[in-house]
């Protein structure tokens, strides 16, 4: 089996140029490549583009690349977690494209899997439909969105594969598997890498061939946004 | 006039045995605590799941597993999880029943508007706009009029649209509302000690009044 395992975060990202195009995953910050986004902190680059649903928080997360002006663009659906996002984006500091999340997450997944474009009817009526193409189907108005394919993407998973598998777990899967897919470079982190042949075939989520790069990331924050609990 | 919890209340009487609900963001996630026990419904987290459970106690809190407001949860027995394509798949498929979501703005014809408030707020839209160009019935829980006593629901939104001719119905703190396929906002229910008066003062879209309107009830 190929073996795609790469020593750490560092190595992982040495070869991320300004300018590059990247695919997050994560939802808030639940499933985000915190290992690979504290590499790329150190490393003296800028004017990156990321696609994420998400910007994370002011202090975590994407929020620390905004805070470092190392971004140029956000592909986002929602930001509203991320003061320092708004202010950039408000005074103009920042490109951002905001796009209904079903949406971005179909972008995503048709750029792994070869489709450049669809029809959804997400956003018809609305701004986001402004300069593209409307077709009718059956009686109803859909609009024309077209594929996402990026540089790198950096995902996260709970368990991988030193052949690039990959198993998520609870809702951090999230984008990482389209991103997997849709990234001409794909580097994992994972919080336990093992041998290949160790996970159950039927139980992968992401199979190895779009994982180019994958190691075991290390002191996972796993930070909580909204912490709401019940007693009892 | 309702409260935030009333207006969960009143909705949560909309659910039907058996559907798959999509909650949104605040006044919406409430609904939950409302659904009558005798039913069997699905909560639907666009970010993964089917079947999210109550707030965890604090030792069952999991990073991993948060809803659409980034609130951690936990999950029912007999809950799936997947990837945001397949979760909008099944949105935009036409599988989930109902979307309850809150709005800035409704128009008499069913448009809505709940994401941007041009030069001020640019929160993004999230799964807004799919939700509402898919689902097969959606109600907004608002409140009627904004802090500084504008009316909410307007003949036509003059904030940017999340989708349009898409509500079908409004959970208000002053009444519950039907959006007419011919324009027009047809009054069923008054908040409890809420006039017809009242209501027809605080909806800036037009009103259709037929009959005597009875008060919501709470049993």
């Amino acid at each position: 089996m190929i073996n795609k395992t790469v020593k750490d975060a560092r190595e992982a990202v040495a070869d991320i140029p300004s300018g590059a195009f990247l695919m997050m995953g994560g939802f808030g910050l639940s499933g985000i490549p915190e290992n690979c986004i504290a590499a790329l902190l150190e490393k003296d680059i800028k004017n990156l583009t990321i696609v994420s649903n998400n910007a994370g928080v002011e202090d975590f997360g994407i929020g620390l690349l905004l805070k470092k002006r190392m971004v140029k663009k956000m592909i986002s659906s929602y930001v509203g977690e991320n003061a320092e996002f708004e202010r950039q984006l408000l005074s103009g500091e920042l490109e951002v494209d905001l796009i209904p999340q079903g949406t971005l997450a179909e972008r995503v997944r048709a750029g792994g899997a070869g489709i450049p474009a669809f029809f959804t009817p997400a956003g018809v009526g609305t701004e986001v439909a402004e300069g593209k193409e409307i077709r009718e189907f059956d009686g109803k108005e859909y609009l024309m969105e077209r594929w996402l394919r990026a540089d790198f993407s950096l995902v996260k998973a709970w368990k991988g594969d030193t052949a690039g598998n990959l198993i998520f777990r609870g809702t951090a899967r999230n984008f990482n598997p389209m991103m997997a897919a849709a990234g001409k470079i794909t580097i994992a982190e994972v919080e336990e890498l093992v041998p290949a042949g160790e996970l159950d075939p039927n139980q992968i989520h992401t199979p190895g061939i779009y994982v180019q790069r994958i190691f075991q990331g290390k002191d996972y924050e796993k930070r909580i946004e909204q912490r709401t609990v019940s007693k009892k | 006039m309702l409260t935030k919890e009333q207006i969960a209340q009143r909705i949560a009487q909309e659910v039907e045995n058996g559907q798959y609900i999509n909650l949104g963001i605040g006044i919406p996630t409430l609904v939950a605590n409302y659904i009558p026990s005798h039913l069997d419904v699905v909560l639907q987290s666009e970010n993964g799941l089917l079947g999210i459970g109550p707030f965890p106690t604090e030792d069952q809190i999991d990073p991993d597993l948060i809803n659409a407001g980034k609130q951690t949860i936990t999950m029912v027995p007999g809950s799936a999880l997947f990837n945001s394509s397949e979760s909008f798949a099944m949105i935009r498929g036409g599988h989930v029943h109902l979307t309850i979501l809150g709005a800035m703005e409704v128009s008499e014809n069913g448009d809505i508007a709940n994401w941007k408030i041009p030069g001020k707020m640019v929160k993004g839209m999230g799964g807004a706009m799919d939700l509402v160009a898919s689902a097969k019935n959606i109600i907004v829980a608002m409140q009627h009029c904004s802090k500084d006593g504008q009316s909410k629901l307007l003949p036509s939104c003059s904030l940017p649209i999340t989708g349009i001719r898409c509500v079908k119905k409004i959970v208000s703190d002053l009444a519950v509302l039907e959006v007419d396929p011919k324009g027009g906002f047809i009054l069923k229910e008054r908040a409890p000690g809420v006039s017809v008066e009242e209501i027809k003062a605080k909806t800036a879209g037009k009103l259709i009044i037929e009959g005597e309107i009875p008060e919501m009830r709470f049993d």
